[in-house]
């Protein structure tokens, strides 16, 4: 630890800290393009350049050691002129491509042109033209002209995907990004180039032109790809996702998350195939009936038979409340037979991010009771039981297990009763008595617990029929705030479904084990009490960067 | 009581009144050989000068195709939050176009901030004032409504131009 004065402040810095570093960590932001926490320092962009007194010339600050005693003007004459002049270079051969930009609105160039460019252009002669619209992948496209060849893709690509795919080639004003001979850009992780990228240089080809970035909220949350359990913000736009995009956190993800993350874990909650309000198999067809209807039929079915005939199905997919609250039904009605499907693919793991686990929340479900109890049946034994008829009735949550095993679709052909909460349709709902609507991961509050025992909270970004963007809470863009129903952008598609957890204490409640929970923190904090491992864990220590509980301190 | 007095009671001039109708008459008269400055609309219609802010149009290049690269500005900007983009890409050259472009003209206060902020000149007020609806919806102009070929917008461009 050492002192260095920056402007006029004395700021603490650890040993070999440069000064960007110093200044990020005492608060101050140094302009900066090709510097990136986690990544090498190559120092070519030249617009951090500081005055460092008793130093002839201006340095940089990304790749100048902090030492005792250094004083440091960010904001001296000398250093706004030449931040002044780097812009200036900067902008000689940018394009004036924000109107068709998809970065406009987060370019570290637009807002550093806004604080520290004259405003003008000197440059009479014509600009440089490069190809525009290039597939360096499956994902990412990159536009020639507005890179400000800051190598920041390139080194991503060799430090942190580990895959050199990318290079720079030629020289001067012609210099340009392209893939090696035969390669392309499509590491798992490839599109986080895209957002270090401090340009609109590269753009994810899903996302692209799909909305501005003024007209969305963003709601921090998680993925649910993998046991990592990477820490994301939800950009949603008109109730929709448009774009996941990874948030940091130094403890499960970095900076980063894997493409299949990103692209592929969100599709099914915009999906045709959502099950919109209760159903009921009535002459062989699943037909709409109100909340009532749906949930008395249930419980009346149930009524009079032996916990012993009764099975339950939980999910890794569904939060530790729903899990907490399945198990709590199961115990009431006198059932040991729970537990729920593992998805482990072997090999699929890597030493970046990914897990072999591809579930957010297993060891949250198992912790919350959904594991076989004693004399209880697992899965197996559930779902020969119900082909015996020896199960009678089967609750399946958040869950398409006819879809795992052919013989569990065998089983399923014959049972008295099965009752699911899917948030789609899927190849379990056809066999069902009752299709409940489940609230999916992007429309309710709860928690998972990710491989490293480390709790971290999901939140609502899209909502559902029952629920009012401004009154529970949710992120709001301008169009949600302002928007009314006669506006096609504020009358948007809510479906009708509730979380796992609210219908089960609706049901509970109807056979006469009055639960009394209305919010998913009351239910944490019930399974807190009960569970010794979550004993004196809350919804604010969870916080906005999760709680690991192998750090929890141990109660005396 | 004494009986009020009235303030001022009328001449003998006023009171016989064939004077007073002769002289409404006759500023009758000489407004019937005036210029008239009423129209009869709408058997004739009324056409505004180029400085003129009627409803927001989208110019209509001469290739078929939108201006409008879909930027969000205008969007943006508007006070009343009138109008709905959804970009889209293209295979021309700007390769950004508005997919959706939608004004609801219930919402638009006729202000011109829209026409101001747009950077491709492609948003632009028209002479056109005749707006009716008789359905909430009927008054959401999609494309098919606001795109105006180029050359009968030329009027206002000349106009705007002529204060860059
Ligand atoms: S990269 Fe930034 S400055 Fe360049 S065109 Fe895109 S938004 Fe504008
Ligand atoms: S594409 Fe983006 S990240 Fe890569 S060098 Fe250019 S500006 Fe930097
Ligand atoms: S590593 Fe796993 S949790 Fe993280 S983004 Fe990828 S799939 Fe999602
Ligand atoms: S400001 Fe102009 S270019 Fe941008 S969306 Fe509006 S009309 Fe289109």
């Amino acid at each position: 630890m050492g002192k260095i004065v920056l402007d006029g402040n004395e700021v603490d810095f650890k040993q070999g800290q440069t000064i960007i570093e110093a200044a990020k960590d005492a608060g101050v932001e140094i302009p900066h393009f090709c510097w990136h926490p986690s990544l090498s320092v190559s120092g070519n962009c030249r617009v951090c350049l500081v005055e460092v007194e008793k130093m002839p010339k201006l340095a940089i600050a990304c790749a100048t050691q902090a030492s005792e005693g250094m004083v440091v003007n960010t904001n001296s004459g000398k250093a706004l002129e030449a931040r002044r002049a780097v812009m200036e270079f900067l902008l000689i051969n940018h394009p004036l491509d924000c109107p068709i930009c998809d970065e406009a609105g987060e370019c570290k160039l637009q807002d550093y042109t806004y604080d520290h460019s004259i405003g003008e252009s000197r440059f009479t002669e014509t600009k440089t033209n490069k190809d525009k619209r290039v597939q360096l992948g499956p994902h990412v496209m990159f536009d020639g002209d507005r890179c400000i060849s800051c190598s920041r893709c390139i080194r991503f690509c060799d430090e942190i995907a580990g895959e050199t795919e990318l290079t720079f080639v030629k020289r001067g004003d012609r210099v340009t990004i392209t893939t090696f001979p035969g390669k392309e850009l499509d590491n798992p992780y490839s599109l986080n180039v895209v957002d270090i990228c401090p340009v609109g240089a590269l753009t994810s080809r899903d996302a692209r032109f799909r909305a501005r970035v003024w007209d969305m909220s963003h709601t921090n949350t998680i993925c649910n790809g993998c046991s990592r359990g990477c820490n994301t913000e939800m950009w949603v736009r008109s109730n929709e996702i448009v774009r996941l995009v990874p948030r940091f956190n130094p403890d499960v993800n970095s900076y980063w998350m894997c493409d299949n993350g990103r692209l592929n874990t969100f599709r099914f909650v915009n999906a045709e195939s959502r099950v919109d309000g209760p159903h009921v198999r009535r002459e062989g067809k699943l037909t709409k009936v109100t909340w009532d209807e749906a949930l008395g039929s249930i419980s009346s079915e149930i009524k009079g038979i032996n916990g012993k005939e009764i099975a339950f199905i939980g999910s890794p997919f569904a939060t530790i409340e729903d899990n907490y609250i399945l198990s709590k039904l199961a115990k009431s009605l006198h059932s040991k037979n729970i537990d729920m499907p593992e998805y482990i693919i072997p090999g699929s793991a890597d030493d970046i991010l990914i897990r072999e686990d591809k579930t957010p929340n297993s060891t949250g479900a198992k912790l919350a009771g959904v594991v076989p109890q004693k004399d209880g049946l697992n899965l197996d034994g559930i779902m020969k039981a119900v082909k015996e008829k020896k199960i009678r009735v089967l609750f399946v949550m958040e869950e398409d297990i006819a879809l795992l095993k052919p013989e569990y679709a065998e089983a399923l052909k014959t049972i008295e009763f099965l009752f699911v909460m899917a948030s789609n349709f899927n190849s379990t709902t056809e066999f069902a008595n009752v299709v409940l609507p489940a609230a999916t991961y992007a429309e309710k509050n709860g928690t998972w617990m990710n491989f490293q025992k480390r709790l971290q909270r999901i939140r609502p970004a899209v909502t559902t029929l029952d629920m009012d963007r401004s009154l529970d809470g949710l992120e709001m863009s301008r169009l949600d705030k302002f928007g009314t129903k006669w506006d096609r952008w504020g009358n948007y598609k809510k479906y009708d479904a509730r979380p796992s957890w609210r219908i089960l204490v609706e049901l509970a409640g109807l056979m006469g084990d009055k639960m009394k929970f209305r919010m998913a923190e009351e239910v944490f904090d019930d399974a807190a009490k009960h569970i010794e491992e979550l004993h004196g864990v809350t919804y604010d220590e969870i916080g906005e960067s999760g709680f690991e509980l192998t750090k929890k301190a141990v109660k005396v | 009581m004494a009986k009020k007095k009235r303030m001022k009671d009328l001449t003998l001039w006023e009171r016989i009144y064939l004077p007073e109708v002769a002289k409404g008459l006759s500023i009758t008269l000489q407004n019937m050989f005036r210029p008239a400055f009423t129209m009869e609309y709408p058997e004739v219609k009324f056409m505004p000068q180029g400085s003129y802010r009627g409803r927001p149009v989208l110019v209509l290049e001469e290739h078929g195709g939108e201006r409008c690269v879909a930027c969000g500005l205008c969007s943006r900007v508007c006070p009343a939050l009138a109008i709905e983009i959804q970009a889209g890409e293209t295979d021309r050259e700007k390769e950004r176009y508005p997919e959706k472009f939608e004004i609801n003209m219930l919402r638009c206060i006729f202000c011109g901030l829209c026409e101001e902020v747009c950077p491709e000149e492609a948003i632009v007020m028209s002479k056109d004032y005749e707006l009716a609806f008789t359905k909430r919806e009927d008054a959401i102009y999609g494309k098919d409504k606001l795109l105006v070929p180029v050359a009968e917008l030329q009027d206002r461009i000349e106009f705007l131009r002529s204060f860059k």
